[in-house]
């Protein structure tokens, strides 16, 4: 006599067989037939909706989830981060006191800063360089956490990345200052020093789109569309 | 005598344009086709314009045809002509160029038996729209796509590569055990309309069968229409039967190939799809017969008739033709983006095991059917 333990495992692994199939399965028609239906039904109902799309009905109803990537952009998570920015003071300078700070709790070496001096009494200190290597950075976001002064920010919602060479992939103060302005295939001038002067003279930086909608495009890919009007 | 010359030329220019367009059109077909299966968008970037100002509205149009993706053939081809034709050191040079023509003639000799609409009557002149008039049509059609299978063959065998010496060997066994089951499976067609003919079988299916269903093939023979169809699309050698080229495994027949020769061995499949449907819509789906639809125009079996004119009526049968041929080439390439490929086993099974004892079963039960009725 078996015990209730050794009933309920067999039972299990009773369950657990492949079932034997029947006669009708084995033909292959059903399984077949039924793989037919589910395919050419996606098809039928894909093609009902392109055709409608083009018309203007059920807009909201996707007729494919693929997203046509440099065309349109999928929304990104609001809590995502996304390539760094330097804030600026009102006067245009970086808001950031060359404290060192990021650099420190960098966990993958890629920021290198040069404090100067700052005109101003109450500042003290500002960056005449401020470069990060995209090649090194690991998203981790303790720069912006460690900073003190919010001078640092992973918000810019742009967070495709690409670049010729290793070099390519450094962010100048220029280009942290505004983001977007440097198209992917010029070289980024790799620690230039401003002076404060130089700093007040730079370009007013817009504000990044907010967290959740699609990112803006980068200077070089800008109004050059590779897709016909289809 | 130069008229009929200069009228078989126009007709075998209809169908081999007609084959063809319809071959090349299927990597249109299979792009868009698989994506729309599987909820993508598929090709919707190949595009070019011209530079001349008067050109702008083919500008427009070249535009429009890049964005449904249809200027991929065009690209493909461009491609293809422009690659490397590249020939092994140990392979066999002459052998290696002919395979692939060998392959292709043969799959488009086939359409020559196929009517592709009633005659046509003009200027007092009967014009058959069908290139031969062989009166073994039926046998014809299956010795030339058999023979196919030779340029397969001699491609595997004459690379110097292993791996397309396998597939052509198996492209060899997978045909020996389907056109079997592809013949017999049609000799109860043979049967039921008593010719080997294909316009004969066609005219023998414009009837009405009990004064309401159209006496088509896969009426009278339902299994040998299945049978059929699942070796037809084994003679394709396209998935799920696409064991001689199975690229996850062997590489295929024409590893070996580049260029504008893999590119006949790619055509050489599109236009035996093309001729598996034709030959099923022929045998089984009444060819170019309209259901209904008589020489003197359509006569519902509820006794409204409209009367057809002559040359409507062979408008009508090319058309009829056309729809069921893309309607098959259409039903081909949803299974073949639906099945998985059949195992090596599974397909010699299928083949000897199943489909062959079942093409002989029809065939007994249609002769006997066929003696009782009589």
């Amino acid at each position: 006599m078996t015990s209730l333990s050794d009933q309920l495992l067999h039972r299990i692994r009773d369950a657990h067989k492949r079932r034997k199939l029947t006669w009708w399965e084995r033909t292959y028609l059903p399984a077949v037939a039924r793989g037919l239906w589910l395919t050419s039904g996606h098809f039928w109902r894909n093609l009902f909706l392109h055709l409608a799309h083009r018309v203007g009905l059920f807009r909201d109803v996707p007729a494919a989830v693929t997203i046509q990537y440099p065309d349109e952009r999928r929304k990104t998570a609001l809590r995502m981060r996304t390539r760094h920015r330097l804030m600026k003071r009102e006067d245009g300078t970086p808001r950031c006191v060359a404290c060192m700070m990021c650099e420190t709790v960098c966990p993958a070496r890629c920021i290198y800063i040069v404090a100067g001096e700052h005109p101003d009494p109450n500042v003290e200190k500002v960056p005449k360089s401020f470069d990060i290597d995209l090649g090194k950075c690991v998203y981790c976001g303790y720069c912006v956490e460690a900073c003190p002064e919010d001078a640092i920010r992973m918000d810019t919602q742009r967070h495709d990345i690409a670049a010729y060479s290793r070099d390519g992939m450094w962010l100048d103060i220029k280009e942290l200052l505004n983001p977007g302005t440097r198209a992917f295939d010029t070289a980024p001038q790799k620690f230039i020093q401003l002076s404060v002067d130089a700093f007040k003279r730079l370009p007013p930086t817009p504000e990044p789109p907010p967290p959740g909608l699609p990112a803006p495009r980068s200077a070089r890919q800008a109004g050059t569309s590779i897709a016909p009007s289809a | 005598m130069w008229l009929d010359l200069g009228i078989k030329l126009g007709v075998s220019a209809l169908v081999l344009g007609g084959v063809l367009n319809f071959a090349g059109m299927q990597t249109w077909l299979e792009r868009k086709q698989s994506a729309l299966m599987q909820d993508r968008i598929g090709a919707n970037r190949a595009y070019f314009t011209l530079p001349w100002g008067w050109a702008a509205p083919i500008n427009w149009l070249l535009r429009k045809l890049g964005g449904i993706g249809i200027l991929n053939a065009l690209a493909d081809v461009l491609k293809l002509l422009t690659k490397e034709d590249f020939i092994p050191a140990q392979g066999d040079r002459f052998l290696h160029t002919l395979a692939p023509f060998l392959s292709v003639f043969f799959a488009v000799l086939a359409f020559a038996a196929i009517p592709i609409g009633p005659d046509v009557q003009l200027f007092g002149r009967t014009i058959p729209l069908q290139v031969a008039n062989i009166n073994a049509g039926l046998l014809a059609v299956l010795a030339l796509g058999s023979l196919g299978v030779y340029g397969v063959i001699l491609a595997g065998l004459v690379s110097g590569n292993n791996l397309a010496t396998l597939g052509g060997l198996r492209a060899a066994s997978q045909v020996i055990a389907y056109e079997i089951a592809l013949g017999v499976s049609l000799v109860g067609t043979i049967i039921c309309f008593g010719s080997l003919d294909l316009p004969t079988i066609v005219a023998r299916q414009g009837v009405l069968l009990w004064g309401w269903l159209p006496r088509w093939g896969v009426f009278l023979q339902p299994l040998g229409c299945i049978v059929f169809v699942t070796a037809g699309l084994a003679h394709t050698k396209r998935v799920p039967f696409d064991l001689p080229e199975a690229e996850p495994e062997i590489i295929g027949y024409f590893t070996e190939y580049s260029g504008m020769k893999f590119g006949l061995f790619f055509l050489t499949d599109f236009v035996e799809v093309v001729l598996v449907s034709a030959l099923t819509a022929t045998v089984f789906f009444g060819g170019w017969q309209v259901p209904y639809l008589t020489p003197a125009g359509f006569q519902f079996p509820w006794g409204s008739s409209i009367p057809v004119s002559p040359l409507a009526y062979v408008g009508f049968g090319l058309l009829s033709f056309t729809a069921k041929v893309v309607a098959f080439i259409w039903f081909f390439m949803l299974i073949r983006w639906t099945l998985p490929r059949f195992r090596y086993d599974q397909l010699m099974h299928l083949g000897w095991k199943i489909l062959f004892p079942l093409s002989l079963a029809n065939i007994a039960v249609t002769g006997i059917v066929a003696v009782m009725t009589r």
